[in-house]
């Protein structure tokens, strides 16, 4: 591992996330909605999203423990999905994934993960990469698992 | 080593991996409640069983068998003049402390708790010593209850005592928590126990390396540790029970080594301590801890109190000078643990922080989720000592942490 690899991890826009997350709050009247839990490390959240008719994430929201990185990723998460439709949000979760386990180069491969791409270093650390995915397992979850839609 | 001299320089040379680097920086390895470094003593002697002593044990006529056997039996021996048993049969050898509970779990209290019996462990349990009794208490219809602690983390024991009743038949207890430090009055708890017939198994898996540890003394009815966190080899733990109990028992494994003798229709067991070690022991394993303790009394046990106490209070005093930063286990009587939060930083963002300088702690819940339950956290960083850590190893803890909270600021 480098040793400027903690640069790579606690980047300026992952530490601002963390101090300020976006986001961060039960979203009323949320139609999905999940828990995330990380039992080795106690983190703990929960996604709540409001998909419209036309199948699109028209406001997304987060609550939880957890690190930084969790913070952050949760937080960037919230922000990048406000807004895309469905089908685009898990191929965003598909270019994240791949990102964080070290299989796509933001700089060489084609992406469309804009900010996110501020977590290509954390495949150097691979105890950390579930802090990472824990929001995006957990958003997926929400909108795959119908029984957990919020009955309102 | 001379007995009577604490000489930090010479031991740290009998630990080759003290001396790596990581991440470019010189190591600080401050994660010994999690496992331990071993001496050259116990890396040697498990490698000679396999360079040139390879034989299984019990078994064989021929002469590698028998001086495999001798060599198993020798650390049986050393183990019980370690904690004092009376008796080597008295020695069973497990594959850790885990497995020492889920024995005496399983075999003692399949064969001696019945529904409505009652189980008293502490609050500070780590999970091993815990989930063991729940599922006791769920196949026998026993009733677990928890002992207290106090904020400082210290069992608090009226609570305990008011637990206790002529219904209590088993009294679990960590002798010193892996995640608060606290060195529990278990002499006491016994005494208490046994008076209402209950029997006592002590978790001392982080007790062997920091203190003396006398069964006879403490007049407990089991006790459990593990290998590898008493400088010794992997996958090798040791049950010490009395002698009566350990023969009312039956075997909790079967297969070879355990029975005297076997026909389709009837089996009959082997003696102690054959009967509780079914199979193929870790005989390289049973060798090499018998060298850890060989190594650990060299150093002495009481001067290895002595260094870890100072230690201990110079790390407590470095820590809590530090803004922010709140201690977690505060007890009097505390042994090798600095747990503790900060302001801001998450522990795993501050164990990977310090880690980049080269310093390994533990982060996370340590396996005691009802103690980060009690504190109100979800996590803690535990840097927790050894013999052969330094001040000037706490020195660099307490700058990479400074570090860290520059980054977070």
């Amino acid at each position: 591992m480098s040793h400027d690899s903690r640069s790579e991890l606690y980047q300026q826009v992952i530490l601002e996330h963390n101090k300020k997350p976006r986001n961060c709050r039960k979203l009323q009247g949320a139609t999905h909605s999940a828990e995330g839990y990380n039992p080795l490390c106690g983190d703990h959240l929960t996604v709540y999203l409001h998909v419209n008719n036309e199948n699109i994430i028209d406001d997304i929201s987060f609550e939880g423990d957890g690190c930084a990185i969790s913070q952050a990723s949760s937080s960037m998460m919230t922000a990048a999905l406000k807004g895309k439709p469905i089908d685009e949000a898990k191929d965003l979760f598909g270019q994240f994934h791949k990102l964080i386990t070290g299989e796509l180069d933001p700089d060489k491969d084609q992406h469309s993960l804009g900010k996110l791409a501020v977590f290509s270093g954390i495949w150097h650390f691979p105890a950390r990469v579930k802090c990472a995915s824990l929001a995006w397992h957990t958003m997926n979850g929400a909108v795959e698992h119908k029984e957990t839609i919020s009955t309102e | 080593m001379n007995e009577n001299t604490f000489d930090i320089d010479s031991i740290r040379k009998d630990f080759q991996n003290l001396h790596i680097k990581v991440n470019g920086k010189p190591l600080v390895y401050l994660d010994n409640a999690a496992t331990t470094f071993k001496p050259q003593a116990v890396i040697d002697a498990t490698a000679d069983h396999y360079k040139t002593g390879t034989s299984n044990i019990h078994r064989g006529v021929h002469t590698l068998s028998q001086q495999a056997t001798e060599a198993f039996e020798q650390s049986r021996d050393k183990v019980r003049d370690f904690i004092g048993a009376r008796k080597s049969c008295e020695i069973i050898f497990t594959k850790g402390t885990t497995e020492a509970i889920n024995l005496v779990a399983s075999s003692y209290g399949g064969a001696f708790l019945n529904k409505g019996d009652e189980i008293i462990i502490s609050e500070m349990e780590h999970h091993s010593n815990i989930v063991p009794w729940q599922m006791l208490c769920a196949s026998k219809g026993c009733v677990l209850k928890i002992a207290p602690f106090n904020d400082q983390g210290e069992l608090i024991f009226d609570e305990f005592a008011k637990r206790l009743s002529a219904k209590t038949k088993l009294v679990a207890m960590v002798y010193v928590s892996n995640s608060l430090g606290t060195i529990n009055p278990v002499k006491e708890v016994i005494k208490a126990a046994n008076t209402q017939g209950a029997v006592v198994l002590i978790d001392a898996a982080q007790t062997v390396s920091h203190l003396p540890v006398n069964v006879q003394g403490l007049d407990c009815d089991f006790l459990a540790f593990s290998g590898h966190k008493l400088f010794g080899p992997n996958g090798v733990g040791v049950l010490y029970g009395k002698e009566k109990l350990l023969n009312a028992m039956p075997p909790y494994q079967s297969g070879g080594d355990m029975i005297a003798s076997v026909t389709f229709e009837k089996t009959t067991y082997n003696v102690l301590p054959y009967k509780l070690e079914a199979g193929t022991p870790n005989v390289a394993g049973v060798i090499g801890l018998g060298a850890a303790i060989d190594y650990v009394r060299s150093v002495g046990l009481t001067q290895i109190a002595e260094y870890e106490h100072e230690l201990l209070a110079y790390g407590t005093q470095a820590l809590s000078s530090i803004d922010g930063l709140r201690l977690i286990g505060t007890a009097k009587n505390k042994a090798s643990i600095l747990a503790f939060v900060l302001e801001n930083i998450h522990p795993h963002d501050l164990g990977t922080l310090v880690d980049e300088e080269g310093v390994a702690i533990r982060t996370g819940h340590h396996c005691t989720q009802p103690v980060m339950k009690h504190f109100g956290v979800p996590a803690t960083s535990r840097a927790s000592l050894a013999f052969y850590n330094t001040k000037e190893e706490i020195d660099c803890l307490v700058r990479a942490i400074h570090k860290a909270k520059d980054i977070f600021k």
